[in-house]
């Protein structure tokens, strides 16, 4: 007995082990990938294989972001980017999960605007942008609207039908306990659909950074996107660079920190 | 003196844009308290939209039920129902899902939370307060159902299949521990199957239905010396077989085409 014991307990070391091996392998190759390409981008432009006025290079780079933290100004691009990001995805999911409801709630309602959500869903809302800017003022709150039009009407049709989707079984059981529909939003409906609802979030971080370059490219004050138009204007492509650097690493880590919540969320599923 | 549960000439008819279609036609019974029938009969013949009806789910199209001399018209908290699958909800936890049927009615109080916890004990699941669905075999999952649709305290409950989704083990277990529990708390429960075994193991009395249109074709009274034995005893006795015989015979001969 002892000895199928520890034989089992060698066969599982030994599975434990080649399943961390893998692990490793996988990273390995991921590092690799990425110092390949950034040595890769530094000597083509050091030798002039591209020209490093359009493609700056890593180390020119890495030279104007130390300026730019030394002077403070990248920290406040950075932050007044980040600050519209997040508002705009939250209110765009928060508005959109909200629309949602309410279609649920008023069936008849979710009948009547049916075409004018196709349609408002078809639109490119960023031609909304001049209009917005005219509106609200070209400062923060038209570029964080953007950033929330852009992804409320794809949010409310997709968690709406994540709604009308659940289970009816659910709702009969909370019928037969004589739920009102309050209830059986609360304590079905929205459960149910938070897998959808994540899922959403997780498409809304890139929708939100869309809409928000693209408010900051026509206001044009500052922000990350003020310093991709700037760059671009005066042909100082090294700001440009480094500015698409920064918004992909926060890109990701706003999808991880999605990611990470969903894990917390869904962990009894 | 009125019976517990009365069904009078009720008839449903479900409206789509092409048809209507007859579910149920002029349907009258009724049934004693503490009384456990079942409605037998094949797919197609409106058992489960009967007991939609009894549950105040569905409105039928015409006639009236009465529970103790009152008509059933909005959700009735008398009235448990377990469906054939346990539909646990699997966010919350097993103590939360037992106590939702008293959350929703607002019923709440640490005597009703006290009782459904201790009938969870009693039924045999004994420290999964904690647990979540999936961490539960179909059978305690079941058992749970059950726990959620007695906590409530209902008079009478109504069983939609809820033992046709396990394996056959486990049926025959669920079998006799909701007879038992039933039995004990002198419960009235109506049981919808089509499962003739099961029928003649559980009942006092058998409703037999034709299908399309939903009809009352038949009742049958289980023999006493079969329903004073619990679900497995009562598969073991002569009786069982003779009455299971009968009962293929009639409802061979309600099959439609043959």
């Amino acid at each position: 007995m002892n000895l199928i014991n520890n034989r089992l307990q060698a066969l599982h070391a030994q599975y434990v082990a080649s399943l961390r091996k893998e692990k490793r392998l996988v990273r390995s190759y991921q590092l690799l990938i990425c110092i390949a390409f950034f040595t890769l981008w530094e000597t083509a432009s050091r030798n002039q294989w591209i020209d490093p006025l359009l493609f700056s290079s890593p180390s020119a780079i890495a030279t104007l972001l130390v300026q730019k933290v030394k002077d403070g100004s990248l920290f406040l691009h950075t932050s007044v980017t980040l600050f519209e990001t997040v508002l705009g995805f939250l209110f765009g999911t928060l508005l959109g999960t909200c629309f949602a409801a309410l279609l649920w709630w008023f069936p008849r309602l979710s009948k009547i605007t049916d075409p004018y959500l196709v349609v408002l869903n078809a639109m490119p809302k960023v031609a909304l942008g001049p209009i917005l800017i005219v509106a609200l003022g070209p400062n923060f709150s038209s570029i964080i609207a953007m950033g929330t039009l852009i992804s409320v009407i794809i949010t409310t049709i997709v968690v709406y039908t994540s709604f009308r989707e659940v289970d009816p079984n659910y709702l009969k059981v909370l019928k037969t306990f004589g739920a009102n529909r309050w209830q059986c939003f609360k304590e079905a409906v929205l459960p149910a659909s938070f897998p959808t609802i994540i899922s959403t979030l997780k498409v809304n971080v890139g929708l939100s950074w869309v809409g928000v370059m693209v408010g900051e490219f026509l206001v044009s004050k500052q922000g990350l996107g003020y310093m991709i138009i700037y760059g671009f204007q005066v042909f100082h492509f090294t700001l440009v660079l480094l500015s698409l650097l920064i918004i992909a690493c926060l890109a990701t880590v706003m999808y991880q920190a999605v990611a990470w919540f969903e894990k917390k969320l869904m962990k009894n599923r | 003196m009125m019976s517990f549960l009365v069904v009078h000439r009720v008839s449903h008819t479900y409206f789509t844009e092409k048809t209507a279609i007859p579910a149920l036609d002029n349907v009258s019974l009724s049934i004693e308290k503490g009384e456990f029938v079942s409605f037998l009969g094949p797919s197609g013949c409106g058992k489960t939209t009967l007991l939609s009806i009894i549950a105040s789910l569905l409105r039928p199209t015409e006639g009236t039920v009465t529970l103790e001399g009152e008509k059933i018209q909005s959700m009735h908290p008398s009235v448990g129902y377990m469906l054939q699958q346990d539909y646990l909800f699997p966010w919350k936890t097993i103590e939360e899902n037992i106590l939702l049927g008293l959350t929703i009615m607002g019923i709440d109080t640490q005597e009703t939370r006290q009782q459904a916890l201790e009938l969870l004990n009693r039924i045999g699941l004994k420290g999964t307060e904690q647990h979540y669905p999936n961490q539960l075999s179909g059978g305690m999952r079941q058992r749970a159902a059950l726990v959620r649709t007695m906590a409530t305290n209902p008079k009478i409950l109504l069983l939609d299949e809820p033992f046709s989704a396990l394996d056959y083990q486990t049926k025959l277990k669920l079998e006799e521990l909701v007879w038992q529990t039933l039995k004990d708390f002198g419960k009235t429960a109506l049981l919808v199957t089509h499962d003739i075994g099961e029928a003649i193991a559980m009942s006092d009395r058998i409703f037999l239905f034709s299908a399309k249109p939903g009809r009352l074709v038949r009742t049958f009274l289980v023999p006493s010396e079969l329903r004073q034995l619990s679900p497995f005893h009562a598969r073991q006795h002569p009786a069982f077989s003779d009455l299971f015989q009968f009962l293929w015979k009639e409802l061979d001969s309600l099959e439609p085409n043959q």
